[in-house]
């Protein structure tokens, strides 16, 4: 078949498909895990009940995870609305409403749901979209990842047909032109990556995406691939047809079944319709791509690391050079880039370089992805044009801080990058801003905290998992982390002093110089940036035994205030899993400190009427009056 | 057949899929672990031979990556998310009230074979923090008070809540 006929076969059925009402739910894992199996259950039950055919189709994420379970009810002729946190109690209400009748249940709805047909998809009440800019997941949560006509129909392998009638010089040319950099952390230039890999004289080459996304807290990857697969496979087989490779992996990391159950699907639809295969749409071109599921290890996502895994071995990294543009998977020259960079060049290639250049900041063109999660209202994913401020990133698409808590710091990158503080809040994210502040653009995780959240114990959650992921390869990373972990432990119990801190530069310096790959070289990050902006929490935790968030848990005493205590109450005796909580019913409950674990269940249980739990910190601060006998016989 | 003939033929099974290339030790792991549910000493023997490697070598690599496991779970397999955003809801408090409650340390499974322990790095679910899984089945914004109550169903055997709830688990 000649790409024009696969086309016009995807558009006739998805045109069938909107001339009638239809039901999209959200189900990428993030759904899933909010209970989007149970309404797709519930549809189904309520159509059959009212022997109504409508289709209900199980759609990715919208990026809009905060309001999971997310449906969008779509009516030929009528608005299309889009419903957030969607129970199964809740969707007879929805066909009833609106699947049947007119009523549009406006109660429920978060919105209406415009653009589509080859637009991005968008929510106008929602100010977030104002900010957002949607290329890669202008299709994500619109349609149906498993079915390749969707994707097809909405102007999918619109690229690739595109590219097949241009040389591989050209497509690289606009791939320069573009200034699309490597989309995995560190923002390499991804035409001078290609250019290599096309130069090179060694056969066969191989095309991998990197989809081990293991960075804690981002899960941007995820939700491409289950949510819109077929635009990372069509960035991958132009990319084969650019430097000359027919074969093509992508490197999946286990933990993440669903996405590849959808890969699975992708390429095997993609197979059948000859878009893979010995002759693309009917070319002299062939390309093939299998999927290899990592095992879990962080350090896979280093490049050399990886490829050492898809090869059967220990995943550890190697010197550089060569590069895999030259000696790659099996010595063999290798393109690896990452799951958006791949899904960015489809989109590159259909509209022109200087199109994509258009949008974002001197150095760093395009859009980026971000996942926010945290302490943020609405978490979720983002995609906006680089250079839009952490501000707009946090307040505008996140909604601010949850609970009315004060901001403290965002931390992007994960463990390879920094915690940011209040005052950065104004500059943009670009790949050389962020790295200016010492942080790292890294694979777009973002975190949110509060004045909660203790930046020491921060910075030494982040350590802690470099310690554990590091491959032990380089003596630095491998024990030069062990050693900023134990002082960083010292801090957080109350044993630090302040040499410490300079200790601590002096091994993240030696760190950084002393590693081979990106884990190490980064993996002090989050110690220099929190020292950077936050060092007055450091100090309190070493000069005054202070945890100013009240985290720490060595730092930090619960205390019963007895002005509030309702005495009549026992939730808290009777939750305390370690029997520490003395009072009759009618006296005040007093914590008995030597056996307080610490757990806070007293303060969850306590009701909020009376509100009577707090934690202190020094451990010192509690009044010397914490004497049981004295307070209750009063 | 006994289980450990029945384990042998899956295995044989298992090989007879693979071609005899290096490149295929991890598939193979991940297969065998599937399948058992764990690595089993002689499985990664006979997987040695097959792949003519040397034991040493297959568990060194084995070793190495966070997914293979060296003996056999609990009926309830329970994970403990330790992201960032797990960590920052308390993900913590949620592990010691785990291995309070269980009587058991993480990575250890209880002697009478129900529950078994683990941490994780994250399950990419970071909104419902902080968040548990037990026998696959995702419990959101935990407390360590609402431990017992997540516990609950699968002490009694009940195992309602477990009931294949298939592709619940996210990374795990």
């Amino acid at each position: 078949m000649t790409f024009e006929e696969i086309s016009s076969k995807a558009k006739s059925e998805w045109e069938a498909l909107q001339k009638d009402v239809s039901v999209l739910i959200g189900t990428a894992t993030c759904g899933q895990a909010a209970g989007a199996l149970d309404v797709v259950e519930s549809f189904h039950q309520e159509l059959i009940r009212r022997g109504v055919e409508v289709p209900t189709i199980k759609v990715g994420c919208t990026g809009l995870c905060y309001a999971d379970p997310f449906v969008t009810i779509s009516k030929p002729g009528a608005l299309r609305v889009a419903y957030g946190n969607v129970t199964p109690d809740s969707v007879p209400r929805l066909v009833d409403g609106y699947v049947v009748g007119d009523d549009p249940c406006l109660e429920l709805a978060l919105g209406t749901v415009e653009g589509g047909d080859g637009e991005p998809i968008y929510v106008p009440e929602l100010p977030r979209f104002e900010r957002e800019r949607r290329l890669i997941l202008s299709r994500c949560g619109y349609i149906d990842p498993e079915n390749i006509n969707h994707y097809i129909a909405n102007g999918g392998y619109g690229g690739l047909g595109k590219a097949l009638r241009m040389s591989p010089e050209e497509i690289i040319g606009e791939l320069e032109k573009s200034g699309l950099r490597g989309r995995g952390g560190a923002g390499f230039p991804a035409h001078a990556k290609w250019e290599q890999c096309r130069a090179a004289k060694v056969k066969p080459k191989y095309v991998i995406c990197n989809a081990d996304e293991g960075d804690p807290g981002a899960f941007m990857d995820r939700v491409v691939l289950e949510s819109d697969p077929h635009q990372v496979i069509e960035g991958m087989i132009i990319a084969g047809y650019a430097i000359g490779a027919k074969h093509g992996y992508i490197y999946v990391r286990a933990e993440y079944p669903l996405a590849i159950e959808r890969i699975r699907v992708a390429l095997k639809q993609a197979n059948e319709l000859g878009i893979l295969g010995e002759s693309i749409v009917g070319s002299d071109f062939g390309f093939d791509i299998e999927i290899a599921a990592g095992a879990g290890a962080f350090v896979s996502g280093e490049a050399t690391a990886l490829v050492a895994a898809m090869e059967g071995r220990r995943s550890e990294p190697r010197p550089k050079p060569p590069h895999l543009a030259e000696a790659g998977l099996w010595d063999k020259p290798t393109l690896l880039n990452n799951v958006k960079t791949f899904a960015y060049v489809p989109v590159i290639v259909e509209r022109g370089g200087d199109w994509f250049a258009s949008i974002g900041t001197e150095g760093s063109k395009g859009t980026a992805m971000f996942t926010l999660a945290g302490k943020v209202v609405n978490s979720g994913l983002a995609e906006v044009p680089m250079g839009t401020t952490l501000r707009e990133l946090v307040y505008d698409i996140g909604g601010g801080i949850a609970n009315d808590r004060q901001f403290k710091a965002v931390q992007i990158g994960g463990p390879s990058g920094g915690c940011l503080s209040q005052e950065l809040l104004d500059i943009p994210i670009d790949y050389d801003s962020l790295k200016q502040a010492g942080s790292m653009m890294g694979s777009g995780g973002m975190i949110v905290m509060d004045e909660n959240d203790c930046m020491v114990d921060a910075a030494r959650f982040f350590l802690d998992f470099s310690t554990k992921e590091s491959c032990g390869k380089c003596t630095m990373c491998r024990l030069g982390t062990v050693q900023m972990l134990s002082i960083l432990e010292d801090i957080t119990a109350g044993r630090g002093k302040i040499e410490d801190l300079d200790a601590l530069l002096i091994l993240a310096e030696d760190v950084k110089i002393g590693s081979l790959c990106g884990l190490g070289r980064t993996a002090p990050n989050p110690v220099l940036t929190t020292l950077r902006y936050f060092k007055d929490e450091y100090e309190a935790h070493i000069l005054e035994k202070r945890c100013p968030a009240r985290v720490c848990p060595e730092l930090t005493v619960y205390y019963i205030l007895p002005e509030k205590c309702d005495r009549g109450c026992e939730h808290c005796v009777l939750t305390c899993p370690t029997e520490a909580i003395k009072g009759e019913k009618g006296e005040v409950k007093i914590i008995d400190q030597e056996k307080c674990s610490k757990c806070g269940t007293c303060l969850e249980v306590c009701p909020p009427e009376y509100n009577a739990v707090v934690k202190l910190s020094p451990v010192n601060s509690l009044p010397s009056s914490e004497l049981p006998a004295k307070e209750t016989q009063k | 057949m006994t289980a450990e003939e029945q384990a042998g033929q899956a295995l044989g099974e298992i090989l007879g899929r693979h071609k005899r290339d290096r490149k295929n030790l991890l598939p193979l792991l991940q297969e065998v672990q599937d399948m058992l549910g764990y690595l089993p000493g002689k499985a990664m023997q006979e997987i040695a031979d097959f792949l003519e490697m040397s034991d040493v070598e297959v568990w060194g690599v084995a070793t190495f990556y966070n997914q293979f496991r060296f003996a056999p779970l609990g009926k309830y397999h329970t994970v403990v998310c330790m992201g960032t955003a797990c960590h920052l809801a308390g993900g913590r408090l949620i592990l010691d009230a785990l291995e309070r409650e269980l009587g058991i340390k993480v990575g250890e499974t209880g002697k009478d074979g129900n529950f078994s322990l683990e941490r994780v790095a994250c399950i990419g679910c970071c909104m419902l923090a902080p968040v548990v899984v037990i026998k696959d089945k995702i419990h959101p914004k935990m407390t360590p008070f609402k431990v017992e109550e997540a516990l609950m169903p699968y002490r009694q055997g009940t195992e309602d809540a477990s009931s294949s709830k298939e592709d619940q688990k996210g990374k795990s």
